[in-house]
């Protein structure tokens, strides 16, 4: 009798496991955004998935959805694991989304060969792999509004401008603090190509991912060395200790700026007043004072129906979460107005993601004027290469410390188109795009 | 009543010797054996295959690996994740250089390459013992996690550092690469592990295992008796990296589809299988898989089951509640059975051997 009882109960779970894409409702569209809430790198991901969140219930609150289509949210914890973010994916399939918002690059890198085969747009919103922005290699795959490539570039031009022009940069010395795994390498071709033109030299400082807590060696290295700039490509508790160890081996903090995924408010607020002046990149405004964000406070925060503390509303990384959130939600109107249809699919909002186009009154329009540069998706070009600007962190929070910086495009898209070139040859049998394009420009 | 063995005689020593000595064993075993060849595949969901079939087998078979060195021989691990990167990273330089040789053949074949590694990283075990050797295997880890990241030889110059699985295929199948159905690749994982089980079983009851089992409990007195240390420590490292090595390529070519540099083969996967075997059992071969289901299957059923059929969970309080249910078993088998779930297996078949009527 027992055994009965335990195959039955076997039985209902398997039922239940594989019944996850029947349960899917008429009107509406269906979202499963992979977050990383748990695990080493909860710091960066909570505030994400809280602004994406808090984002797509203000949607549904405040317009009934997008064009009275509703969004079925639903999160997928992977705790930054790969292993996790596979089950996720086939998760997101199961449950019909439109999309997948991997949150990871070693999500990124496990779903880019499946997403043609499965047809799964993947968005990669500034990470994952840089070769990816050549829409003709990869139809499937975005990772708008910029490159690590980029990010250096801007990086470079904002230490010439810095500096008093291009011209100046002869005879400086630049060094790169990353994280010593592909993530934080990234940018070195780049900045080896920018060093030759201009003439700067570039010094690598790897921190290794066991010692991202234990800099202090390094940066009094840094110290001896006396580099003019520093950039930082690091991640998780890599950058509160870079911020902390660069004023405590006494190099000045304001020489030093990190990438987007350093500049999130708690990778800066450790170090105190001594990390005053510390700089980051950045593609959005933080704080509050847009209309937009009042609405989500308005709707859905002041309802208690956010999982983020009030004061933590318009942080840098809950910031970025709200912009991914309105770039699925645009991609969502495009492929609405393309198909005709107000319930798309998963083919429909690859499409929708191809014409997204947010100019500077379309920012305005939305009640968020100034907050992003105008991002503009083709299908040659999944990424747009758009502007960023700098951060100042003034010891208790962002200010804003620069006006928009354009990328150093004429030096990075080669580099993409080789690598792009370079994926498809060495994986064998990778397809030539056969996906229309709506609007070649 | 129905598990019961009167009656079997045995007249030849080798059938005193079988492993499997009941009837009903064996049938048990030939029907796992079906059920695993036929019906899975069959009756899974593809969810199902990719998240817990196929990563069970590949963790079951590191665990094999990682259980002849703990289990068998006594000597403690901790690279068991960049012995399995090794493999995995053979397995794609060799398959790049020799494409026209079966990927098969490259993933048995890359369990040599991390079995050198294993002997040499093996060497200090002669000298060393206990949380010494511990910390000795922790630099083959870290070693090797570095390698991976630092040595663009071994992932092809890529620029983002990961490498990728070619298309590959088997009798005109694809079995690796994006296109290959899960159920080729798990039939193909199913294969490989079953053959390379039934090895390790033959290996360990026989004069190898023996040997081993001998070094574990006193190694001295092994010594007296005539068993050569250097050698049965060093072929415990070399077959039981050559198991994690084949494990790694499995988990890449069969099951990821493409690893980032450094995150795939790092020191929390060494831990996840010592749990497996913790939890499974220490010295023992089905201990292995059983701990590998366990740990493989309970966080997808709590994050995912539990939702399905209506019990309201979010993602991250799983999370949570799959570390504190990890950490609880831990800390339970090694005070209370410290022989795992094999040992729990091994009393449930003795009680049903005389249940109805228990004495």
């Amino acid at each position: 009798m027992k055994s009965t009882r335990v195959l039955t109960a076997a039985l209902t779970l398997a039922a239940a496991l594989s019944a996850g894409g029947w349960a899917q409702a008429q009107e509406q569209i269906t979202l499963v955004s992979n977050t990383y809430r748990t695990g080493a790198f909860a710091g960066s991901g909570i505030p994400i998935a809280d602004g994406m969140r808090d984002f797509i219930t203000m949607i549904n609150a405040r317009d009934g959805g997008v064009n009275g289509v509703k969004i079925a949210f639903e999160e997928c914890e992977t705790g930054y694991d790969t292993k996790k973010s596979i089950e996720c994916y086939e998760q997101a399939r199961a449950k019909g989304s439109v999309m997948y918002l991997p949150w990871s690059t070693g999500a990124t890198l496990a779903a880019i060969p499946r997403a043609h085969i499965d047809k799964m747009p993947v968005m990669s919103m500034a990470y994952g792999l840089s070769a990816s922005a050549n829409g003709e290699t990869f139809p499937w795959i975005f990772n708008p509004p910029l490159t690590y490539w980029d990010g250096a570039s801007i990086a470079v031009r904002y230490f010439a401008d810095r500096e008093g022009g291009f011209d100046k940069l002869k005879g400086k010395t630049i060094g790169l603090v990353h994280l010593d795994a592909p993530y934080g390498k990234e940018p070195i071709p780049v900045l080896d190509a920018l060093a030759k033109e201009y003439g700067f030299t570039l010094k690598l400082y790897p921190v290794a991912p066991t010692e991202m807590q234990n800099q202090s060696s390094l940066w009094l290295s840094i110290r001896r060395d006396r580099p003019d700039w520093i950039y930082l490509q690091g991640w998780g508790a890599m950058n509160p200790t870079a911020v902390r160890e660069a004023g405590r081996a006494g190099f000045p903090v304001d020489k030093v700026l990190g990438v987007w995924w350093s500049g999130g408010d708690d990778d800066a607020r450790p170090a105190g007043p001594a990390g005053k002046g510390y700089k980051s990149l950045s593609w959005h405004q933080v704080g509050t004072d847009f209309p937009l964000l009042q609405d989500v406070i308005k709707h859905v925060v002041d309802k208690g129906q956010s999982q983020s503390p009030k004061d933590k509303v318009g942080d840098s990384l809950y910031n970025r979460g709200l912009y991914q959130g309105v770039l699925f939600v645009e991609a969502v109107r495009n492929a609405q107005k393309l198909t005709g249809k107000k319930v798309i699919t998963a083919e429909d909002m690859r499409r929708g993601l191809e014409a997204l186009d947010i100019p500077a009154e379309r920012w305005k329009a939305l009640g968020l004027e100034g907050f992003g540069a105008p991002v503009k998706v083709t299908c040659a070009n999944h990424n747009g290469h758009n502007d960023a600007f700098v951060l100042d962190w003034d010891g208790t929070k962002w200010q804003k410390g620069s006006s928009w910086l354009k990328p150093l495009s004429e030096k990075v898209q080669p580099l993409i188109d080789q690598a792009a070139k370079d994926y498809a040859t060495q994986n064998s049998g990778w397809p030539k795009r056969s996906e229309a394009c709506d609007q070649r420009s | 009543m129905y598990y019961r063995e009167t009656g079997q005689y045995k007249t030849s020593y080798i059938g005193d010797m079988a492993v499997f000595p009941i009837r009903q064993d064996r049938i048990g075993i030939a029907l796992i054996l079906l059920a695993a060849y036929v019906g899975i595949p069959a009756l899974s969901s593809e969810f199902v295959l990719k998240t817990i079939m196929i990563p069970s087998l590949v963790f079951a078979l590191a665990a094999i690996g990682l259980n002849i060195l703990v289990g068998y021989t006594g000597l403690i691990s901790l690279g068991t994740a960049g012995f399995m990167g090794v493999g995995a990273y053979a397995c794609y330089k060799l398959t790049l250089a020799f494409p026209e040789i079966n990927i098969v053949v490259w993933i048995i074949a890359s369990g040599f390459f991390s079995a050198a590694i294993g002997v040499l990283f093996g060497l200090p075990s002669l000298r060393i013992k206990g949380f010494y050797l511990a910390v000795a295997t922790l630099a083959a880890q870290f070693f090797l996690q570095w390698s991976f990241v630092r040595v663009p030889w071994l992932f092809n110059y890529n620029t983002s550092g990961s490498i990728e699985v070619p298309t590959r295929t088997l009798m005109g199948v694809a079995i690796t690469g994006p296109t290959a159905s899960l159920e080729a690749k798990y039939l193909i994982c199913l294969t490989i592990v079953v053959l390379l089980t039934w090895l390790a079983s033959n290996l360990v009851h026989g004069r190898v295992g023996r040997a081993w089992m001998a070094v574990r409990d006193m190694d001295i007195a092994a010594e007296l008796m005539g068993i050569k240390l250097f050698e049965a420590k060093l072929l415990a490292f070399a077959v039981s990296s050559f198991y994690c090595g084949v494990a790694g390529a499995m988990a890449v070519f069969l099951w990821l589809g493409g690893a980032e540099a450094g995150t795939e083969f790092s020191i929390q996967r060494s831990f996840v299988i010592l749990f497996i075997v913790i939890i499974g059992g220490l010295g023992s071969l089905i201990g292995s898989f059983l701990g590998a289901a366990l740990l493989v299957a309970q966080p997808t059923i709590l994050k995912f089951g539990l939702p399905a059929i209506g019990i309201p969970l979010t993602g991250a309080n799983a999370e949570h509640i799959n570390s504190m249910i990890t950490g609880a078993l831990i800390i339970f088998f090694l005070i209370v059975e410290p022989l795992g779930l094999a040992r729990l297996w091994q009393i449930t078949k003795q009680k049903l051997r005389v249940w109805p009527f228990p004495y």
